[in-house]
């Protein structure tokens, strides 16, 4: 029986210790927010929060969080969280919305290390993989959440 | 007559003119479809239903307690609720959103009142506007014209029904059902209240979910009125608006589908859970259509939560109570495959083919236009000039240029793998799908199944991503199939990120041949093109029927091709259908994505022959098209054409009309280490009627990021038989550092409203590879784009 906080609440789940932490929330604990894209942590569509970083909770075995405090998307009361997710609406971020949870689980790993982040801190950290396309939006709403100058809009006339 | 006077014919019928439609005449005004003038006498014969024929009864939709339907588009309840039914899926390209704002526009309803629920599956539904863009048009020569009219009958037979989203065709076939279903739905209710007020009907207003009384105070709320009107007959005539009068179209609505999709909340396919269900991992056949020959489960069935070990054509699966448990234990499966005629296959079997039908092969005319072989051959006396791979081209006097252009096999890559779960329990079938084809889905499980479409439950979760592959039912077919072999349990099947990779139904491979006649001064006098690559839409026909022909004219395999928009004397485009084990389908925009590359980028080598600036060649040639021509200048001038660039930037332009809409963008580029770099895209679209703004940008932001992965890295090449590529960073998908800034600008337009999901993506590639043979001398012919590092360069891995 391995047992962590997952959203500040104790959970446990009986189960292989290598069975990725990704499949524990969505098969075990019926967390379905955070997503399997590739099961190789390339593209971060699996992105939860760790003691508070995010990390591609696919390639995770859960032993390795074993009494430690997981976050994912479906987390209430985190006021990064919910400014980004309110920029996120801002800025109608989402396309298919699948790859959303973990960009928005990095956006906040990322805000709650560097507040203000610059473009180029984005570009470092945001290697989450988007196949609509939604990049300039992200940025735009992570710059808004962060309350940085964002770039120059899209031009809508 | 010709059939392109039948298509301009057709758009007129699928959704008239925001000008001309205010006062339909619903009294079932009846059009011949396809073909009535085909060899000057073959009728098809069918009639392509009308928006009021579309309307359907209340009791197309799903009962609802407190609610009532007016017709087969909407139901409202006592609380002024008013539910919207969306025959298409949401893929993120804001159906939800839209089609219903079509709806609440004539209706009046008050937006904060409107819901979008997916309908479920009726004639009603069907995707007219999707199955006319199916029809070969385009196909010019005499001869052809028969077999285009068999073609489009076995086409309207297989499609008619189809409810299906693709072909960037949901505003526009919605255009004229969903406006007339609101507007009948505002008819009754006015006409409830103005009995009730004993006022005349016509005296009454309708403002935000009210009826409004003629002495402008009392006020009666739809909900108040809904369950009275249901019982009228729906008005045979209603008046449309005029477009002054909207309040909804063309302004900013938030999409409805977002705020569940920033919480975790949003269901997609794969996250769907249903009691007392197994789930299902497969080991597929690596070999295109290869089989089990044998396989033996006796480990994999000894670990934890497994509980069968089952075999279904092409694949064995494993299912267990959890996922994981499934596909850690496909390991322990020994499989024995049959063999297959093409066990040795590779690409390049298939480019020696294309060489071969290039060179010899008759090619089917989509476009005959003057004499364009005959002065080819003339100008040729003056000597041709065949242009290298890489090499700049640049001739004097009467010339012949030729060049031999190439794309290569993609995969869609949804970010959702391929996924689908199904029960199959006392004769019933349920089936809980991500699709883009709701019809064929149901109508394909009870084909499996053995039984009638009536017994099979549909549910539709959200879609993670499509692009085209969710067009595709083979998942269906192998989920029942599973399903079939569980005892009645429900078995959810999910791939992994290989097999959606290696088990696509991929964008063709194409190559193209150009050979253009220039005159003393280098002006383009004829153009000949030959395109060869697999037919996509045969190819998908036969495998859902597998009578149909493969060889018939496959207009989605040339589109872009013989639609160039430039007015040259003498022009001749054919098609050649290679064949090959590779199976393809439809990949956001089809055809336009590889023939805008070769066309855009031989209209740029012509420019660059005639010395002239590739703006004003274009410019020079689209006298009879105003609307491209208004989307170039407004591209030139936005990204600042002619302008300086900083040292080592260069600019490329490329245009090009798809699905109903004109696109053009201006593409700013470097190169840094030997790499890619853009910088800039300026996009410019003119999709007639814009109905959601926000939406079409979006769609312009993302097709420019599908287009750049896929004109820097997009590549599936095959060996031995099966795909060499197989997770994520064998295929990379362009991320948020490489993404360049982007200006989209949207053309006032009164125009029908034309698709906006693919045509962002054609003029992508053609731009940037023209930027970069600004930048270099170097053309590059053939995608990915992968320029050859200088001399003396240092290389970059």
């Amino acid at each position: 029986m391995i047992q962590f906080q997952l959203n500040g609440r104790p959970v446990q789940a009986d189960v292989e210790p290598d069975m990725p932490l990704l499949w524990v929330l969505r098969d075990e604990l019926g967390h379905t927010g955070t997503k399997f894209g590739c099961g190789v942590g390339a593209c971060g569509a699996c992105t939860v929060h760790l003691e508070g970083s995010a990390i591609r909770s696919c390639v995770m075995p859960v032993v390795a969080v074993a009494g430690q405090s997981v976050q994912t998307i479906e987390a209430e009361g985190d006021a990064v969280l919910a400014r980004l997710q309110a920029a996120w609406v801002q800025h109608q971020v989402p396309q298919c919305g699948y790859c959303q949870s973990g960009m928005l689980m990095a956006a906040a790993s990322l805000l709650r290390q560097n507040p203000h982040p610059s473009d180029a801190d984005i570009d470092a950290a945001m290697t989450n993989l988007c196949r609509c396309g939604t990049y300039v939006r992200v940025r735009a709403a992570i710059h808004t959440a962060a309350e940085t100058p964002a770039p120059p809009k899209t031009e809508v006339a | 007559m010709s059939p392109h006077l039948k298509t301009g014919h057709l758009k007129s019928v699928a959704s008239a003119t925001p000008a001309s439609d205010a006062g339909v005449n619903p009294s079932r005004r009846r059009f011949l479809l396809a073909g009535a003038a085909l060899g000057g006498g073959l009728l098809v014969g069918c009639s392509a239903p009308t928006p009021e024929d579309r309307l359907g009864s209340p009791d197309v939709l799903p009962v609802r307690e407190g609610h009532v339907s007016l017709n087969g588009w909407v139901r409202i309840a006592t609380d002024g609720t008013v539910t919207v039914a969306v025959p298409r899926a949401e893929m993120g390209q804001g159906v939800f959103t839209a089609l219903p704002l079509l709806l609440a526009e004539e209706l009046d309803a008050d937006w904060d009142d409107v819901r979008a629920e997916p309908a479920p599956v009726d004639r009603i539904y069907a995707n007219q506007a999707m199955m006319l863009n199916a029809l070969p048009f385009g196909v010019e020569e005499e001869g052809w014209l028969v077999r285009a009219g068999s073609a489009a009958l076995e086409r309207l037979g297989s499609v008619l029904s189809l409810q299906a989203t693709g072909g960037s065709s949901s505003i526009r076939d919605a255009w004229g059902p969903l406006r007339v279903a609101g507007a009948t739905a505002r008819a009754m209710l006015v006409q409830v209240a103005a009995q009730r007020w004993q006022v005349e009907a016509s005296a009454c207003r309708t403002e935000a979910g009210r009826v409004i009384h003629p002495d402008g105070q009392r006020k009666l709320g739809y909900g108040e009125l809904a369950a009275d009107a249901a019982k009228l007959a729906p008005p045979e005539h209603v008046r449309l608006k005029d477009p002054k009068q909207f309040r909804l179209i063309g302004r900013a609505a938030p999409r409805q589908d977002i705020p569940a999709k920033v919480n975790g909340s949003a269901v997609f396919g794969i996250d769907v859970r249903v009691p007392g269900m197994v789930c299902a991992s497969l080991i597929q056949a690596p070999v295109f259509g290869a089989d089990v020959a044998s396989f033996d489960g006796s480990e994999a069935l000894k670990q934890r939560g497994v509980l069968q070990v089952l075999r279904i054509p092409h694949a064995v699966a494993v299912i267990a109570d959890s996922w994981w448990r499934a596909k850690q234990a496909r390991e322990l499966v020994k499989v024995q495959w049959t063999a297959t005629p093409h066990d040795a296959y590779t690409s390049q079997d298939l480019a020696r083919a294309a060489d071969e039908a290039l060179r010899e092969g008759f090619g089917m005319p989509y476009v005959m236009r003057g004499d364009a072989e005959g002065r080819i051959e003339q100008a040729r006396k003056g000597g041709a000039v065949r242009a290298e791979e890489g090499a700049a081209t640049k001739v004097s006097g009467p010339r012949v240029l030729e060049a031999r252009y190439h794309a290569p096999h993609l995969a869609h890559a949804a970010l959702e793998p391929i996924n689908c779960t199904a029960r199959v329990h006392e004769g019933r079938v349920e089936l809980w799908v991500s699709t883009q084809v709701a019809s064929l889905a149901r109508w394909r499980a009870a084909q499996v199944a053995g039984v009638d479409t009536e017994q099979v439950t549909l549910h539709l979760p959200l879609v993670g991503g499509g692009f085209g592959r969710r067009l595709e039912v083979d998942m269906v077919e192998q989920a029942v199939r599973l399903a079939m072999q569980t005892q009645g349990k429900p078995v959810k099947m999910v791939w992994t990120r290989e097999e959606d990779t290696q088990h696509d139904f991929y964008r063709p491979a194409a190559w193209a041949d150009f050979r253009a006649a220039l005159d003393e001064q280098g002006r383009v006098i004829a153009w000949h093109n030959r395109v060869a690559a697999q037919p996509p839409t045969n190819m998908a026909t036969v495998r859902l029927l597998p009578w149909a022909s493969s060889k018939l004219p496959d207009k989605s395999q040339i589109e872009g091709a013989f639609d160039v928009p430039y007015a040259i004397e003498h022009m001749k485009v054919q098609q050649l259908q290679l064949e090959s084990p590779v199976p393809v389908g439809f990949w956001r925009s089809v055809g336009h994505s590889y023939n805008a590359f070769f066309t855009e980028c031989f209209a740029d080598e012509l420019a660059h022959a005639e010395g002239a600036d590739p703006v004003a060649w274009r410019l020079a040639r689209l006298g009879s098209q105003p609307r491209h021509r208004a989307v170039l200048d407004e591209v030139a001038r936005r990204s600042g054409w002619g302008t300086p660039l900083p040292a080592g930037h260069a600019r490329g332009v490329a245009l090009q009309g798809s699905f109903g809409s004109i696109c053009a963008q201006v593409v700013e580029a470097s190169l840094e280490g030997g790499e890619v770099r853009v910088h800039r895209v300026t996009c410019v679209i003119d999709c007639g009627v814009v109905v959601h703004p926000d939406t079409v940008v979006a769609q312009m932001q993302g097709s420019i990021v599908f287009a750049l992965t896929a004109a820097l890295f997009g590549e599936i090449t095959v060996a031995q038989g099966r795909v060499q590529q197989s997770s994520l960073p064998d295929q990379p998908l362009l991320t948020l550092a490489r993404t360049p800034k982007m200006d989209v600008h949207l053309m006032p337009s009164a125009h029908l409203p034309g698709g906006v999901g693919e045509p962002g993506v054609p003029p992508l590639a053609p731009a940037l590879a023209n930027a970069l043979f600004a930048l270099t001398g170097e053309r590059l012919r053939s995608l990915p784009l992968r320029p050859k590092p200088k001399a003396g360069a240092t290389a970059v891995s």
